[in-house]
């Protein structure tokens, strides 16, 4: 009896395919993503979800044979066209990998480098833009003695954060993270799925995990997929609670995965 | 009981000898090297207590008045191998870059195979080819312009303007280039192999271009590997003998105009050793290599500090 939340649609995924070299590892995925909400993609290892994931900012364009065919529509505009231009697609959705990867360089710059890609701010505007990036994930206090420090030097957790802080600086619309606590600990990842609750008022979220409990925790809807096909796709207490397919309550329920 | 004790007795012995032939290996090494500085500083003396300090001042070499200096070959191995590096090291790095992240699949390992063979090639065939077919080339078409452009530019117009003979020191300076450039793309190659995709892939996803990644990400991770490769090749360009010797046109004068032949410090020592008669002048070639020695020692000690300086920049830097 739950009202269904209104939603705008922020991404749309038609009919796309997505092939390494011959192997084809996405089918015919249809898919609309809703804005500021958390979609979590869940399934067992090689079912696609991260592939899925890294067409939304073509990071699969960095490898030779790697294609993608279909329509993903921002705004209206396909990313997936030839003349859609990289970088500012890239402004517009940032992406959070399995491992932080702070760059090696002090924690401001970390922050201050993707802003430098796309706008040319003073010194005063660019340390406002790294507080408020760092305020937002949420590690403002236990960085703001050391700005000048080496991002390497901070804790898995910590790096995570700045890597998310580092993402959000550029002001994108959608945020991409792919099993961002998959090298964390318990503690840390708390830390981390509390924080994409807080963002999703900003921010449009697309999940990767493979852990079910955290796609339960976090997210408002769910996709369930395996090899290549999007099984099932819908608001998250619907999809764990009572999926509409045998193959996902198998996958739910630990039968099977 | 008795023959286990026996074995363990036996490997513990050898395990003593095994320990003390490393050690011996290693101090070998330092034994070596402080051996060699005690020579070269004995076979100096001679030198050393005729000139003094002049020695690394005074540009006159002249073996029948027995009147010798070192300045002109420590001017000229500097310059040489400061402008090998300034060409080698952009061009290093664009191979590297080119190997890691531009070129197709198929061409990346017969390129970089390509390049390590050029390492490989002998010195004196490099020294050898830039007699015969790089200098005249290097006199007739790249001097000239030289000397009617930079020549005549404003401040630096005294390095560029002087006669278009191809031998010289700037002939040298790019030969040397060409040697080290495979010894710093290779090791640039590696290091730039090792960073993880990941890395790259935050900066590539941030909007950033290929050169802002590799520039402003990769490098700074891989600055250890990089500085080493480029020290490998400083090192090699320093200590080169023979191209160097055939291009640079060995003449002890000293000019600001990198056009006119000069000499090196390892090229002294080659062409002079066997004509050295007098024992003032055979300690003054050897004082040369004293020199070098040091110059070597310098300039690594610097890199290191260099590179200390930068982690210390960073904080806790991995």
């Amino acid at each position: 009896m739950n009202a269904e939340p209104v939603t705008t649609p922020k991404l749309i995924v038609k009919n796309l395919n997505f092939y390494y070299g011959a192997d084809r590892a996405l089918k015919d995925i249809n898919l609309t993503i809703p804005e500021k909400m958390v979609t979590a993609f869940i399934g067992p290892s090689g079912c696609g979800k991260s592939t899925l994931l890294r067409t939304f900012n073509r990071m699969y364009q960095l490898y030779p044979k790697q294609r993608a065919e279909g329509e993903i529509l921002l705004d209206n505009q396909n990313l997936l066209d030839k003349r859609q231009d990289l970088n500012k697609l890239r402004a517009k959705i940032g992406m959070v990998f399995q491992k932080p990867t702070p760059f090696p360089m002090s924690i401001y710059d970390n922050i201050a480098f993707g802003v430098k890609l796309y706008e040319n701010l003073n010194s005063h505007d660019m340390a406002e833009r790294v507080e408020w990036a760092l305020k937002k994930a949420a590690l403002w206090n236990e960085v703001k003695d050391k700005l000048k420090q080496s991002g390497t030097g901070l804790s898995g957790g910590q790096q995570q954060r700045l890597c998310i802080a580092r993402a959000i600086a550029v002001k994108p619309q959608v945020l991409l993270l792919d099993e961002p606590t998959s090298a964390l600990d318990p503690i840390s990842t708390a830390h981390i799925e509390k924080l994409v609750d807080e963002l999703k008022k900003d921010f449009t979220i697309v999940i990767v995990t493979h852990n079910m409990q955290q796609a339960a925790r976090v997210s408002d809807f769910t996709a369930y997929m395996y090899l290549g096909d999007l099984i099932e796709f819908g608001d998250t207490s619907t999809v764990f609670t009572n999926p509409k397919r045998k193959e996902t309550e198998d996958y739910i329920t630990g039968r099977f995965g | 009981m008795h023959t286990l004790d026996n074995r363990l007795k036996r490997q513990n012995l050898l395990d003593i000898l095994f320990r003390n032939i490393t050690r011996l290996s290693a101090f070998a090494v330092l034994a070596l090297l402080v051996g060699i500085i005690i020579s070269l500083f004995l076979g100096s003396q001679l030198a050393i207590s005729a000139f003094g300090w002049g020695f690394l001042t005074s540009s006159e070499w002249n073996p029948v008045t027995e009147e010798f200096g070192a300045l002109v070959p420590i001017a000229g191995t500097i310059a040489t191998a400061a402008i090998a590096l300034l060409i080698a090291v952009p061009v290093s790095f664009g191979i590297a870059i080119f190997l890691t992240e531009l070129a197709p699949q198929w061409m990346r390992r017969p390129l970089g195979i390509a390049i390590e063979l050029l390492a490989g090639i002998p010195s004196i065939i490099y020294g050898m080819w830039g007699l015969f077919i790089f200098v005249p080339i290097f006199a007739e078409h790249v001097e000239p312009w030289i000397n009617d452009h930079l020549g005549q530019t404003f401040l630096i117009a005294p390095l560029f303007s002087g006669p278009n003979l191809g031998i010289g020191v700037m002939a040298a300076g790019i030969i040397l280039a060409i040697m080290i450039i495979p010894f710093i793309a290779s090791v640039m190659r590696d290091v730039f192999d090792i960073v993880p995709s990941l890395l790259k892939e935050s900066a590539y996803g941030l909007g950033a271009t290929t050169w802002e990644v590799m520039y402003q990400v990769v490098l700074p991770y891989t600055k250890i590997g990089v500085v080493g490769g480029i020290m490998l090749g400083l090192g090699r360009a320093l200590g080169e003998t023979m191209a160097v010797t055939f291009v640079i046109g060995n003449a002890h004068q000293l000019t600001a105009s990198l056009l006119n032949p000069g000499n090196s410090i390892a090229s002294a020592l080659a062409n002079e050793f066997t004509e050295a008669v007098g024992d003032l002048y055979t300690s003054a070639l050897i004082e040369l290599g004293l020199i070098l020695f040091f110059i070597t020692f310098i300039v690594l000690s610097l890199a290191r500090f260099m590179l200390y300086k930068l982690g210390q920049n960073e904080g806790r830097s991995a």
